[in-house]
C-alpha cells in the first residue's frame, strides 16, 4: 500500500527539472483563489491575537496591515512572477543551477527544519481546540514549556493523525482544504461580528471608538514589547518573505501564464491576512475583556465562545489543513538529502520531530517572531536569484554558475548566505534593530556580498575550470 | 437538477455560517440560536462542497 502511495506521489512531482510546458499553464485567475485559500490559515488565529497582545494601536494596525499587505503583493508580482515564468522551473532545481547540489541540501535541511516547526506550532493551535471538551488547561502568553500531561497527550494524538494522513491520504486532506477555503473566512468573520455587541458596538458608527478603546488600545499586555505602526507593516509585508522575496513561490507560479498572476497574492493578502487578522483579534480583545489580567492564549476556546462548533471546527481544520501540507513538504525537502529513502518514511520522521516540537507551547507564543526569523533565514537566497537572473547578464557575470562550472558548492553563493545572516544577527545584537525589520537591510547586504563575490570567484573559477571558457 | 440543488444547499450552508452574525449584530439573534445556525450552515457546506468543488490536490 506504502509503494502504491509513494508511486501516486511521485506522479504528483511533474517538471521537477524541466520548465513547465504551455499546455500546463494555468489562467491568472486560479491563483487568486489558490492564495485566498493558503493564507487563510491557522496561523491567523494566533497573529491577530498577538497584535492586540503586543499593545497595537487601531491606527498603527489598519493603516500598517494595508500597507504591509500591499507591499507583500508588489514583492510577488515584481519580484518572484517575473522570474517563475521566465525560468518556469522550481525553486529547489533553480538553486541547484546556481548554488550546486551540496549548498541547496543545506537550503532544504534548514528549509525543512523551518517547515517541522512551523507545522507544530499549527498542531498546536488544532489541540487547543481539541483539548475543549477535555478541560485542557490552556498555555500562557509567557510559557515556553508544556504545562500539563493532558497537553502533551493532546498534542501527541493530533500531531500522530495529522502524520498519518500526511503518509497515507494527502490527496484527501488537500481536497479538504479545497473545500474548507470558502467556508473558513466566514467563520472568522462572523465569530468577530457575533461579539461587537458584547465589546461595546452598538452601530458602525462607534465601531471605531470601540476599536482604539477596547480592541486594538495601544497597550502591551504584561511582558509583551510594544509593537508599532513599523512593526505591523514590516510583519505583514516580511510574514510571507520566503515565498515571495525568498522565491519559494516560484514553484507556484511558474504554472501561471503571465507574471501578472502575482497579483492574485492580494486575495490572500486581503482575505486571509488583512480580515482574518482583524477578526481574529476581535475575539482575543473580548476574551481579555471577560478574563482580566489573564495572559492565557488559545485559539481553540475563543473561537469556540463566539462560533460555538463551527468556530472550534474552524481552528481544528485551519490547523490541520496548514500542518498536513508544510510536513509533507518538510519530508520532501529531507529526502532531499536521503533519496533512497521511501517517501512514508521520511515523512513519518519529519512528523514526529514536529509533533515533538509542537508540545512547547513557545511556538506559539512567539509565533510573530518565529515566523520573522523564518523568512530572514531564506531571504538571501532569493537575493541570488533575483540578481542572478537580472543583473548577471547586464554585467558580464556568469548566471546559474554551478551548473556552468558543475559545481556542488558554490561559495560565493554560501557565504552570501553566511555573512548576510551573520551581519543581520550583528544588526540585531549590536544595532539593536529588531528581527521584523532585518529583512530590508538583509537583502540589500545580500545582493551587494553576492555581486563582489562574484567579481572575484568567477574569474578565479574561469582560470581552473574549462568549462567556463567561452 | 441534482447539480443545481447541491449548489444551492452549499450556498445557503455558507450564507447560514455568516447571516446569524449580522443578526445577533443588530439585536435580532441571541448568541446560542447564532451557534445552533452556524453549526447547520458548516455541515450543509461540507456535505455538499465535495460535490460542487471538485478540486485535484495541490502541493
Amino acid at each position: 500500500m506504502f509503494e502504491k502511495l509513494s508511486a501516486r506521489l511521485e506522479q504528483v512531482q511533474e517538471f521537477e527539472n524541466t520548465p513547465v510546458p504551455p499546455s500546463r499553464w494555468k489562467n491568472n485567475w486560479s491563483f487568486v483563489g489558490m492564495y485566498a485559500g493558503e493564507h487563510t490559515a491557522g496561523t491567523e488565529f494566533v497573529i491577530g491575537p498577538l497584535f492586540v497582545a503586543h499593545g497595537v494601536s487601531a491606527g498603527a494596525l489598519i493603516w500598517g496591515l494595508l500597507l504591509g499587505n500591499i507591499l507583500a503583493m508588489l514583492s510577488w508580482a515584481f519580484l518572484c512572477a517575473p522570474i517563475a515564468v521566465k525560468e518556469r522551473i522550481t525553486l529547489y532545481y533553480k538553486l541547484e543551477q546556481i548554488c550546486g547540489k551540496n549548498l541547496t541540501i543545506l537550503y532544504n535541511l534548514v528549509n525543512a527544519l523551518m517547515f517541522c516547526f512551523l507545522a507544530g506550532s499549527m498542531i498546536a493551535v488544532s489541540a487547543t481546540a481539541v483539548g475543549i471538551p477535555f478541560g485542557l488547561p490552556m498555555a500562557n502568553l509567557s510559557d515556553w514549556l508544556p504545562n500539563s500531561f493532558m497537553w502533551i497527550i493532546i498534542v501527541i494524538v493530533v500531531g500522530l493523525i495529522t502524520t498519518l494522513v500526511a503518509m497515507l491520504g494527502y490527496d484527501t486532506i488537500s481536497r479538504f482544504a479545497g473545500y474548507a477555503a470558502p467556508w473558513m473566512p466566514l467563520v472568522f468573520i462572523a465569530a468577530a461580528i457575533a461579539v461587537l455587541p458584547e465589546l461595546g458596538v452598538t452601530s458602525l458608527g462607534n465601531f471605531w471608538d470601540i476599536a482604539q478603546s477596547k480592541i486594538w488600545t495601544g497597550v502591551p499586555l504584561e511582558g509583551q514589547s510594544k509593537f508599532t505602526f513599523w512593526h505591523v507593516l514590516f510583519f505583514a509585508w516580511f510574514c510571507n518573505m520566503a515565498m515571495h522575496i525568498g522565491m519559494s513561490d516560484l514553484s507556484i507560479l511558474r504554472y501561471a501564464k503571465s507574471w501578472k498572476a502575482g497579483f492574485g497574492s492580494i486575495s490572500g493578502m486581503f482575505i486571509g491576512h488583512y480580515f482574518a487578522w482583524l477578526a481574529s483579534g476581535i475575539l482575543y480583545a473580548l476574551f481579555l475583556q471577560s478574563n482580566q489580567g489573564s495572559l492565557e492564549f488559545a485559539p481553540g476556546p475563543i473561537a469556540y465562545y463566539a462560533a460555538g462548533v463551527a468556530g472550534a471546527a474552524c481552528v481544528i481544520i485551519a490547523g490541520w489543513t496548514t500542518a498536513n501540507p508544510t510536513i509533507y513538504r518538510a519530508g520532501l525537502a529531507v529526502q532531499a538529502v536521503m533519496p533512497k529513502a521511501r517517501t512514508w518514511k521520511v515523512t513519518l520522521i519529519v512528523g514526529i520531530v514536529t509533533t515533538l516540537a509542537a508540545c512547547f507551547p513557545a511556538l506559539v507564543m512567539r509565533l510573530l517572531d518565529f515566523v520573522a526569523l523564518y523568512g530572514l533565514i531564506l531571504m538571501p537566497m532569493g537575493a541570488i536569484i533575483f540578481i542572478d537572473v537580472w543583473l548577471f547578464p547586464r554585467l558580464g557575470l556568469r548566471s546559474n554558475l554551478a551548473a556552468m562550472a558543475n559545481l556542488n558548492w558554490n561559495w560565493a553563493a554560501a557565504l552570501t548566505w553566511f555573512i548576510t545572516l551573520a551581519s543581520c544577527l550583528a544588526l540585531n545584537f549590536i544595532g539593536g534593530i529588531e528581527i521584523f525589520f532585518l529583512g530590508l537591510p538583509g537583502w540589500f547586504i545580500a545582493v551587494i556580498l553576492y555581486l563582489g563575490l562574484n567579481y572575484v570567484y568567477q574569474p578565479k573559477l574561469l582560470s581552473t575550470t574549462s568549462t567556463l571558457s567561452s | 437538477m441534482n447539480k443545481y440543488i447541491i449548489i444551492t444547499v452549499a450556498i445557503i450552508g455558507l450564507i447560514l455560517t455568516i447571516l446569524p452574525s449580522i443578526l445577533v449584530f443588530t439585536g435580532q439573534m441571541d448568541m446560542s440560536t447564532h451557534k445552533l445556525w452556524m453549526t447547520v450552515g458548516t455541515i450543509l457546506w461540507f456535505l455538499t462542497a465535495p460535490s460542487w468543488l471538485k478540486e485535484k490536490p495541490k502541493i
